[in-house]
């Protein structure tokens, strides 16, 4: 993407809040940007890489992504990243000591968390790492303060030298709304001077960092009670007074304007004397926050009668139809009741995310789905979908990368049980690189017998379609170097012999190479090498159709797990044989299909054929 | 919250829910109107269910709308309405766009695609307005131009006139050329007509 001329200040503009945290790391001067795609954190990297006079980077994981950060904030200038909330886990290891050096630049990270799931493998609060690191952090609760909050996100991280966090949800992350936004501020890195003292952290100089650490974050905490970020709005009901942050914040405020609130904008170290007045202000203290109770317990241990999770949910989104009742309930005072319309019907038939028609994973999945006796280790990426109907192919996901080491030890664990199973994993390009390398490593010199799936479809596709060094572009879209995994594969110890590179489109040829590799006592590398059906590389084929008076109604191609397959007619037939048999006739959807052809290979009859004549093709679904 | 007009879009990914509602932001705060527009989106875009909530007013605080609330319903797709009508107000309105999309758990067998949906929800007692976008769009020769069609039935149910709306989709298509921008007023127009011919009596 090339860079574009940024909208001039004071212009009102409707911006999520990935875009409105771009816009301040563009305006506060921030000379190196670095993350790692996921949701919902993927748009700040990819909104700042079309600002101007900033370098932004897709860094290989997140851990890398915060040590960018920290290489240049150690020449002072100031740093970005940003990552999803497991991204932070991957990036705790520099984070827990770069608070013992701090910073010299400021240095900000933000972290998304995805509260309510809807697109990670668990739901964790990333305001511990608040307390973890004794960093401070900040919480917005829309685009504007998000705006606002990341542009003075750097002024602390440099008043106190202190690497600070911006919490983001969701919520935040993709809620779009107005915001005003300001001038660009130059700001000159100072340069890089040498002090071992507070750059090597041996033990003998850390140990002289921890004090400072610790008077730093109560500096930080009597600053809590001063900051206008966190605001004490006195209220007329008198009844109970909320702590919130964040999202939660405007969902309570919509719930109860009269209500007294103490907004935490810096949510740690949170301030003690506000959170005293705001005590005196109401008979009931109640603190909303998502997921866990962790200020409501700071709160108890430092003496508050706190409400919270003993009646707010666990888990997901404090929405108002979840705070009202709660709260009600908690003052034994009947709701005023939804009206009846809003009750929900009983459940319809749910919508699980798809592959795509002419996904190449599909192949990949079928062919797994039609072999016996596999234990399949699976990662995180478009193809953890393979776990899903009709293949039900992926046996584990965990985290990034651990489809290596979890297939490692289904093999040095397997008793009698397991042992004539045969282990394999998958993982894709971008993932592999993350964090499947270094497994892969430990595969092969620990003399494990693993078949490895590397599905090589050029680019991220779940968080829609970054670059990756698998199709030698960078974040903006220039040439960068390829990496060619053919020989990195040879680098990390499989033997040339087997390593396979296999167009996934190819079914015979896909079933015969796992069929084989995985009979072989050793370490086996298969590699896919169809793009993904989202990016540039990707050209569409003739579209197919089923001819009617030919299907024999197999269900076959359904299998396929093809979005643009619809079955238009079941029957039940007895075959002579005595077996009651189902029939499923189908039919392709010809605007959606893009020709690669997977249905027409296991087509008994061969009944689907090129759809002519050929028509304009549209790539997004009509309605 | 006094005063907030509470619209919600849903359909599946890849329809373009989340660009019209993106449309509708751009007319309401052309009014002069606090916006806040809300998805989850994520894995949206692989098939999913997609709701896309616009709240718009003086000041908007949470951008949820909360069930029973929804002053509006624009439904990209009959079983998504349904699924979602929960959402609107007592007696509030529903335009349905009252194809079908059916997904592949349905197609292996392991659910079931409700009968008649749109019929569901007027037994529901939902005022329902319901049209064939896609074959508006197809007999305006192009079934991107879908969206448009949709934004058209919504255009007389806003608390301003449908040409702000029809001028933020004019703006949208203006690079795009004279030809797009004609056909996109086309369907704007067929969606307004199309929802007014269907309009119940008591609407």
């Amino acid at each position: 993407m090339a860079a574009v001329m940024p909208a001039p200040a004071a212009s009102r503009l409707l911006m999520s809040g990935n875009e409105a945290v771009a816009r301040a790391v563009w305006e506060a001067g921030t000379k190196v940007c670095a993350g790692y795609p996921g949701t919902p954190a993927t748009e700040m990297l990819e909104a700042l890489s079309a600002y101007p006079d900033l370098y932004t980077e897709w860094s290989v994981n997140e851990k890398v992504s915060l040590e960018v950060a920290i290489g240049a904030s150690m020449m002072g200038a100031r740093a970005f990243c940003a990552m999803k909330h497991v991204g932070l886990n991957v990036a705790a290891d520099p984070l827990m000591t770069l608070t013992l050096t701090g910073v010299e630049g400021g240095l900000v990270i933000a972290v998304a968390d995805d509260v309510g799931m809807s697109s990670s493998q668990n739901e964790q609060d990333s305001r511990f790492w608040g307390r973890f690191a004794h960093v401070p952090m900040l919480e917005p609760s829309d685009s504007q303060e998000a705006c606002d909050m990341a542009r003075y996100a750097f002024e602390l991280s440099e008043e106190y030298q202190v690497p600070v966090i911006l919490r983001l949800t969701s919520r935040i992350c993709h809620v779009k709304g107005l915001v005003k936004v300001g001038e660009r501020f130059a700001h000159q890195p100072k340069g890089f001077s040498k002090n071992a003292e507070r750059w090597v952290m041996v033990p003998g100089h850390a140990k002289r960092r921890i004090p400072l650490m610790l008077a730093r974050e109560q500096e930080l905490k009597r600053f809590s009670d001063r900051t206008p970020l966190n605001v004490l709005e006195p209220g007329s009901d008198r009844r109970v007074a909320f702590v919130t942050s964040g999202p939660a914040y405007m969902h309570v405020r919509e719930s109860f304007p009269d209500a007294p609130v103490l907004k935490l904008g810096l949510s740690y170290p949170w301030p003690l004397e506000k959170v005293a007045q705001l005590a005196e202000m109401a008979d009931t203290l109640v603190v909303v926050e998502e997921t866990e109770p962790l200020l409501e317990n700071e709160l108890k241990a430092a003496g508050f009668a706190a409400h919270g999770k003993d009646f707010l949910p666990r888990m997901g989104e404090l929405a108002p139809e979840v705070v009202k009742p709660a709260v009600a309930r908690l003052l034994r005072k009947e709701a005023s009741p939804a009206p009846e319309s809003a009750t929900p019907l009983p459940p319809l038939f749910p919508r699980p995310p798809t592959l795509c028609a002419s996904c190449p994973h599909m192949g990949v999945y079928y062919t797994l789905s039609q072999l016996k006796n596999l234990t399949i280790s699976g990662d995180i990426g478009c193809y953890t979908l393979g776990a899903g109907h009709p293949w039900n192919s992926l046996d584990s996901t965990i985290c990034m990368g651990a489809s290596m080491g979890i297939a490692l030890g289904m093999d040095k664990g397997r008793g009698e049980a397991d042992k004539n199973k045969k282990v394999l994993a998958v993982i894709g390009d971008s993932t592999f690189m993350h964090m499947g390398m270094q497994g892969l490593l430990d595969i092969t010199w620990n003399r494990g017998n693993v078949t490895v799936l590397l599905l090589d479809n050029g680019t991220v596709g779940m968080t829609g379609g970054q670059n990756t060094p698998a199709n030698g572009r960078d974040i903006r879209g220039q040439g960068a170097p390829r990496i060619d995994f053919r020989k990195l594969i040879e680098a990390l110890g499989v033997k040339p012999e087997r390593i396979h590179e296999v167009d996934p489109y190819q079914l015979p040829v896909l079933f015969k190479t796992v069929r084989e590799e995985v009979k072989i006592d050793d370490v086996s590398v298969i590699i896919t090498n169809r793009p993904c059906v989202l990016i540039e590389e990707f050209k569409p084929f003739k579209p197919y159709v089923v001819q009617e008076d030919k299907c024999t109604g197999c269900g076959n191609c359904v299998e396929v797990g093809c979005p643009a397959i619809h079955v238009t007619r079941r029957d039940r037939v007895l075959k002579p044989s005595g077996k009651e048999v189902d029939l499923a006739f189908t039919r392709i959807d010809s605007v959606a299909c893009t020709g690669c052809g997977l249905c027409v290979q296991p087509c008994a009859p061969e009944a689907i054929v090129h759809y002519e004549p050929v028509m304009p093709r549209i790539v997004v679904q009509p309605v | 919250m006094p005063n907030i007009t509470n619209i919600l879009v849903c359909g599946i990914g890849g329809q373009g829910v989340m660009t019209a509602t993106e449309i509708l932001s751009e007319a309401a705060i052309a009014e002069g109107h606090d916006v806040k527009k809300t998805e989850v989106a994520g894995m949206s875009q692989r098939g999913g269910v997609v709701t896309s909530h616009l709240r718009f007013g003086p000041k908007v605080l949470s951008p949820q709308i909360a069930p029973g609330t929804a002053d509006v319903l624009l439904g990209f797709e009959a079983a998504e309405a349904l699924r979602w009508a929960h959402y609107l107000k007592p007696g509030a309105l529903a335009l349905v766009n009252d194809a079908r999309l059916v997904p592949p758990v349905v197609e292996l067998g392991l659910f079931k695609y409700p009968d008649d949906p749109i019929g569901e929800m007027k037994a529901r007692g939902v005022r329902t307005v319901s049209f064939d976008a896609a074959t508006l769009a197809r007999d305006l020769g192009d079934l991107r131009l879908g969206n448009t069609v949709m934004l058209g039935a919504i255009a007389d149910q806003l608390p301003f006139s449908a040409e702000v709306l029809l001028d933020c989709i004019v703006k949208r298509f203006a690079r795009k050329g004279e030809q797009v921008v004609e056909a996109n007023r086309r369907a704007f127009a067929a969606g307004r007509a199309a929802a007014q011919a269907a309009a119940p009596a008591t609407a």
